[in-house]
Parts: C-alpha cells; structure tokens; sequence
C-alpha cells in the first residue's frame, strides 16, 4: 500500500476516525437508497457514489465552513461529507418537506445555503460557470474563502468546463476545481470522449496549476487536497485536482452496464477505498475492530433512522405547487 | 435648479447609460461585465467612458465566452454581489441558454427557496439594421416562455433610463431586452431618474376605439400609428406590455374590454409569440366584451434577410398597422 500522506499527530487520530466513520457511512446510506428505489420508495435518477467515497471526504475535510462546495449529480456523499444530514437527505430523495430542498430538487438537488453547500447540479458541466461567479464574488468581497467544485470527467468534454478553466484563470479567483475521474461518462469509455485522457494537463492550456491523484487511496487524496487547497487560499487562484476513481455500481438505477466487463469492475473493487483506510487505521493500532464494528453498528442505525424519518415526512399540499418559481419577498 | 419635472432630450443610448451609472453610483455590489464593455466602449457605445469611471473591478471585459460570463454572472449574484451582465445580441445569448434556463431560472425552485439569483441580463435585440439572419431578431417569446425568469422589454427611452433600477431591486433573474435600432432615436424624457414598475403594462396613449397592445421596438411604431388614425378621427388605445413574464394581463384587458377590439403588434414571429398569449388571455377573460375578432400584425416566419427593402417587409411597420386598424373598425 502506498500511502503518500501520513497523520502523524496523535491529536489527528480523532479527525482520521472521523473520515472512515463518513466513508462507512456514505457506503451505508449508498445501499439503503438503492434499497428504498428498489421499493419505490425513491424515484426519478438515483446516481450512487459507491466506490467513490475517498474524493468527497479527502477534498471535504480540507476545506473551511466558510467555503463554497457545488457538485454533481452524484452528490450524497459530498453533502454527508458537508455535514448536512442524513435524514434530510433521505426525506429528500423521497420528495418530501422535511427534505434539504424541501422535496423540489430530489436526489441530484440537494442543496443546503446554510452549509455553503450549492447543489446538487445535473446539466453536465453548468455548475463550472457559477463556482467561477461565486470564487469572484469571493474576490471581490475580500473575503478570505475558496470555491470548491467536483465534477466528472465527462464535464471536461463540454464547452462550459474550457470557458470556466479560462475565466477562473483570467480573473484570477480562488477555486479548486476537482475531477472526480470514474472513467465513465454515463457508459462511454473516457478512451471514447477525450482525446487527452489525462484530465490534469488540460490545466496546462490556462495556465492553471494541476495534479492527478490515486482517488482509490484517502490519504493520498487527503494530501493532495491539503496542498491543493493551501495553494488556492495563498495564490488567490485556481487549481485542477484530478481525482482518478471508479464507481462500483451503475451509472444510475436504469443502467444495464453493457459497456464494461464485470472482471474491470472485480479488479476496481480491490482497491477499494474503505478497507484500505481501515486496515491502514487498524495496523497503526488507532482503532480496533471492536471500535469498527461499533461504528457500523451505530450507521446503521443512522441510516435507518433517517429511512424512518422519511417515511414519516409530508407531502406539501398541492396548492403550493408554484411556489419558489419567484421570491415571495420581492424586493432585496 | 432642475427638479423631477425638467425635462432633457436623449438619445435612447445615452438613456442606458445613465441608468448604468446610477446603477454603478447607487450599489457597491453591482458591477457590469460583458463583451467589449470596458475598453471599446460597449460594441453599441451603450458603456462608453464607464471603465473610466468605475475602474476595472466595476467594469469587466470579458472573453468570447457566454456560457461561461452569464453563468460567472449568476454565481456571482448567489455569492452576493449585484451583477449586470451585457450580453451583445440576442443571437449570442443562445450560448448563454443553458445557464440562463438551466441555472438561474430553475435554483431557487430547484433549492427549495433557498438560492436567490439576483442578477441582471441585459440582451441587445431587434430587427432593422440591416444585420442579418446572425444579428438580428426579436426572440423574447424565448425567454418569456420560462417560470422564474422576469423578462422585460425596454420599449421607451422611460424604461431604457429607469428599468435597470427596478430591475436591481428584484431578487429574482432579470432578463431585460434593449433596442439597437432605437440607440439614436432621441426622445424628451424627465432628466432625473423616475421610478417605474416592473410588474405591470402601461398605456402609452389613451383612446377609445381600439386596443393597440404592443412591446420592444413597436411601441414606437404604434404610437406613431395612433398619430396617424387620430388625423381621421380614430382614437386608438396603446398599450406597452413592458414586462413580458410574468404578463401583466390586467392593463390589457381592461383596455379591450374599453375600446372592443384589439390588435396586437409584435416583431417577434407569429407562432408561439407573445402576441399568441395575449390573444389567448383575451379570448379567455373577455371574449364577451370583444366587437370584433382579434387581430395580430406579426414578424414575418423567416430568418431576418441582409437586403432592406425584404428585411423593412419581415416585421410589421406603421403602414400595416394603420391600415389594419382601419380595417378592423370599418374605416376603409
């Protein structure tokens, strides 16, 4: 195992604690939606991040309450990460009140203001303009926070992901710009939709700095993101950090996966982000598996705690269908 | 000394630009950028001397890049800032589409209430210049057609000056269409800013024979037509829609249910045009009140041709209108 990064400090071991406790969770909370959709409990696209987890809790916990996050469509993991709970989260993709978009986004929205948590965006690549417009406010404002924002690799195919990287550089505003590399766009191959497949050097053309990342490995991702983050903060400017992961589940619950083999997905799932985190934590004696069974023992709970919270939500009446087209207070 | 009631003669340019100014003046918050604002003066002239005067921080130049700018635009409004975006024809805004749709009409439903967008989108639009299929059209039905975008149509010197205010204030995205073919039209208007809604129509002239219902660059047009029918004693009602969506339906149907009869001037194409909508509203609300059916003096549906005489054919002008009126009430 290759660990580039090390967390030396014994006052570290409660934060190292903190990040498998959210991977396990995000992989639990994962199985139980695609349990609840198999029930129809949720419906519409449901994207997991199963397999994906190191990138969300590696970047997340780098950065400040203060920063700006915007994802995907493939975000559950990201807003656990954020803190935004699992509950409101779950009673979203339920499309109900008590969920974090009060039941009108559903699982590709989730959005949380108060967490500086933006969406939950799912028009590939649209997001990249408005982190670029939020990092400028940031510079404009003088405030001292950074924008981060995740995106596939299938985004850097679009013309939003260039003009973004451009007027990120132009302007000179402070936004990490994270590629979350599963190597599939829907099911088209990345061989099959870039001509560099080496997303990192796109940041060579705007003269934004960029590194690649194993995003199978925590550490490695928490090390890159430290410094990633650190420089943005200094500089005052952009940064590509290129995450290459693999997701193990579908692209989303419709998807037959007739692209690729299932051995491809076999020998991914050996790298598997949790149990090498763990067996890292284990062999440095900061946990035991007593504490790791704990710690599943009480996600599961969480999660199915949340479950019941959903089921027990409401419905908003129908005569609030239009509401939230336009602001009730009309003047700011 | 001036007060409110002073009145100066302006260009419709120079109306623009002093409601950018006092925009600039008024809110620290509120910056313009767009292509060719700053160093060229604005590709109109519409911002000539603002970089000059508001520095580079308030007055950005941007890149080629819509998508990119309108969406920096709209994360900039979320972050906090008051952006007016500049986006030189209504052609090029299709670039912009994606994000003006997908992003700044859709978050604050998307969030549950919680992502304001209060940004400012400033289109250049019309037909009559001689500019072809690429630069010239009248497409605010495309934009009207979307729930949660305000859109409207600066028909006047009154709102060139005065619009951009009222458009500020609003917590919601603003779409507002501005004339190149009005730019050197001068007019007398108050010399001090006046305030104006942006929530309903108003009638330009009254009368009591027959309900002109109009917007953008017709509204001249028809009120030079009403000039022309009161010399043989038809007094024709104009009615400037001004604000697009949401319709202020109530002005105009309390003038057809005045005057009986309505004809609805626009250069937009025919099907599915606003002059569509309204004709619906008016069948719907007081078709009992009607003394005729009504009629409608549209775009021609062709893409705008370069050559003057077939380009002065493809929109409506003061001619057809006065000879339709005639028609309408008998006169001929």
């Amino acid at each position: 195992m290759s660990q580039s990064a090390t967390i030396a400090k014994p006052m570290e071991i409660k934060k190292a604690l903190l990040l498998l406790y959210q991977m396990l969770l995000i992989r639990r909370f994962e199985e139980k939606a695609a349990e609840q959709y198999t029930k129809s409990k949720i419906r519409g696209f449901l994207h997991l991040y199963t397999g994906e987890e190191a990138v969300a809790v590696g970047v997340i916990q780098a950065i400040t309450e203060e920063d700006n996050v915007l994802c995907t469509y493939r975000e559950h993991g990201h807003a656990l990460a954020r803190g935004i709970d699992a509950d409101v989260i779950m009673a979203e993709m339920y499309g109900k009140m008590e969920g974090c978009s009060l039941g009108r986004g559903g699982s590709m929205h989730l959005f949380d203001v108060s967490k500086k948590f933006y969406g939950g965006n799912a028009i590939v690549s649209g997001h990249l303009p408005l982190a670029v417009g939020m990092a400028l406010a940031s510079k404009k404002q003088k405030k001292e926070n950074i924008t981060v924002c995740f995106f596939g690799e299938g985004a850097a195919a679009e013309g939003e992901f260039h003009e973004a990287m451009n007027l990120a550089a132009l302007w000179k505003v402070p936004l990490l710009f994270v590629c979350e590399n599963n190597l599939y766009a829907m099911g088209t191959a990345i061989r099959h939709s870039h001509s560099e497949t080496h997303i990192e050097k796109k940041g060579a053309a705007y003269g934004i700095e960029a590194e690649a990342v194993d995003g199978m490995d925590l550490m490695a991702v928490i090390d890159a993101a430290n410094t990633a983050t650190q420089k943005v903060r200094s500089s005052g400017k952009p940064y590509l950090l290129v995450c290459n992961t693999y997701r193990f589940k579908a692209h989303s619950m419709f998807d037959a996966e007739l692209y690729r083999a299932k051995k491809e997905v076999d020998e991914w799932k050996k790298r598997d982000p949790i149990p090498t985190f763990k067996n890292y934590l284990l062999k440095q004696k900061w946990i035991t598996p007593a504490e790791i069974t704990a710690f599943e023992q009480k996600i599961e709970t969480k999660v199915q705690l949340a479950v019941d919270f959903a089921e027990a939500g409401t419905w908003e009446p129908i005569a609030e269908l239009t509401k939230f087209t336009y602001s009730e207070n009309k003047m700011q | 000394m001036e007060n409110a009631t002073t009145k100066i003669k302006t260009t419709y340019r120079e109306a623009l630009k002093q409601g950018l100014r006092e925009a600039l003046q008024n809110d620290e918050r509120v910056f313009l950028m767009g292509e060719d604002v700053g160093r060229y003066g604005g590709a109109f002239a519409v911002s000539k001397g603002l970089l000059q005067e508001f520095g580079e921080e308030r007055i950005m130049d941007t890149p080629l890049s819509e998508a990119g700018f309108v969406g920096a635009g709209i994360g900039a409004a979320i972050a906090g800032m008051r952006p007016i975006v500049e986006v030189m024809t209504v052609n090029f805004s299709l670039l912009a589409f994606d994000q003006i749709v997908n992003n700044a009409a859709t978050l604050l439903h998307m969030s549950g209430g919680q992502v304001h967008v209060p940004v400012v989108i400033r289109i250049g639009c019309g037909i009559g210049r001689q500019l072809a299929a690429q630069h010239s059209h009248s497409w605010e039905p495309f934009y009207a057609h979307v729930p949660g975008l305000i859109v409207l149509s600066a028909g006047t010197h009154e709102d060139a000056r005065n619009m951009l205010h009222a458009a500020l204030q609003s917590p919601d995205p603003v779409i507002l269409f501005e004339y190149t073919f009005l730019l050197n039209m001068e007019k007398e208007i108050p010399a001090e800013a006046t305030p104006v809604t942006i929530t309903k129509a108003k009638v330009r002239r009254e009368g009591k024979d027959i309900s002109i219902i109009t917007y953008g660059a017709a509204v001249y047009k028809c009120l030079e037509a009403a000039t022309e029918l009161a010399k043989i004693g038809i007094e024709a009602e104009v009615v400037d829609l001004r604000v697009l969506r949401p319709i202020d339906e109530t002005t105009f149907l309390a003038s057809v249910s005045k005057t009986h009869r309505a004809l609805i001037v626009e250069e937009a194409w025919r099907s599915v045009s606003i002059s569509a909508e309204v004709s619906a509203r008016i069948m719907e609300k007081v078709f009992y009140d009607l003394d005729a059916p009504v009629q409608r003096l549209c775009g021609a549906e062709v893409p705008i041709p370069y050559a003057n005489h077939l380009e002065e054919a493809a929109i409506p002008q003061v001619n057809d209108i006065v000879n339709t009126v005639k028609k309408m009430i008998h006169h001929d």
